[in-house]
């Protein structure tokens, strides 16, 4: 079973998006999809040895929504930070402690911060327990570490650890 | 294709517009950069992002059927985006660029620096001078080793 289907998620996803990649839900495009869902994740498994597991849906659909919700506000604040304070700003470099330690969750949380208000996650340490992180403008150091740590990290964690 | 539907595509599509150029404008306005990076990063995304949206409903609106290829540039994109800022921001710090920020304590001292009690730029003009000397010293030994 491990060998025949080692990614189970990844069949469906890579399936979905042959078909939007040829616009189209005929039968034989699905058939095709469904093929190459099943032979992408086969031979490429010496790269990707680790099944990946989602233990709560729920939360990561949520999860989803807040980020999605957090990169229209960002592009606003950034909008308006680039246009109004200009060359008033107060960049800092923050490190945030991590409590995740599954790779993925590491870099999900890395990838979300750069797309989120302000911040571009510049370096993970050595030891992978602190990320640094780059803002455009933090007032209060502090809180933005502890609104990175509890509104992204504190589901991811949830999502990919237990 | 109705008023409605064009008036909503046109807003769109300005707002797409004017938002990418905030983000590429971002990049000629801020001084240093890593402040440089959130501008293209950031606002950019929302400016694609509405020009996708417009997309889409114009050729699902005319064309005869719906048209997602969008969600799938939008997903790349906001793959993407992010790794690229990140290993942007990585090789600055690699190159100890200015900043309008003081850099973290713990940023100086990574394993695999070439000179890791080096000051920040300022050490520059010094390693650049010894660069060529290591490659030189080297080839004369291997010379010396050749002629004997």
């Amino acid at each position: 079973m491990k060998r025949l289907l080692p990614h189970p998620l990844l069949t469906p996803m890579l399936a979905l998006v042959w078909l939007l990649l040829n616009n189209s839900v005929a039968p034989g495009q699905i058939v095709l999809g469904l093929l190459l869902g099943w032979a992408i994740p086969v031979f490429t498994l010496p790269f990707w040895p680790e099944q990946v597991r989602i233990r709560h849906p729920r939360t990561l659909l949520r999860f989803a929504g807040v980020v999605l919700f957090d990169i229209l506000v960002a592009n606003l604040k950034v909008a308006w930070l680039i246009l109004v304070r200009g060359r008033h700003l107060r960049p800092a470099f923050v490190v945030v402690s991590l409590d995740v330690r599954h790779d993925l969750a590491i870099s999900a949380l890395a990838n979300t911060i750069c797309l989120t208000p302000g911040t571009v996650s510049a370096r993970l340490s050595e030891d992978r327990k602190s990320l640094l992180v780059h803002a455009l403008d933090a007032d209060d150091h502090a809180e933005l570490v502890a609104t990175i740590k509890s509104r992204y990290e504190a589901p991811l964690k949830e999502i990919f650890e237990c | 294709m109705n008023d409605a539907t064009e008036l909503l595509l046109s807003l769109l599509v300005l707002a797409g517009a004017i938002f990418t150029f905030i983000g590429s404008f971002g990049l000629a306005r801020l001084d240093d950069f890593y402040t440089r990076l959130h501008g293209p990063t950031k606002a950019t995304t929302l400016g694609v992002g509405s020009l996708l949206i417009a997309s889409a409903t114009y050729f699902s609106v005319t064309g005869d059927s719906l048209s997602l290829h969008e969600v799938l540039v939008a997903l790349f994109l906001f793959i993407t985006a992010p790794v690229s800022a990140h290993l942007l921001a990585k090789a600055a710090l690699h190159q100890r660029l200015t900043s309008l920020a003081p850099l973290p304590e713990n940023a100086e001292n990574r394993p695999g620096d070439a000179l890791p009690a080096a000051p920040p730029s300022r050490a520059e003009p010094d390693t650049r001078g010894e660069i060529p000397n290591t490659p030189g010293g080297a080839h004369d030994t291997s010379l010396r080793e050749r002629g004997t």
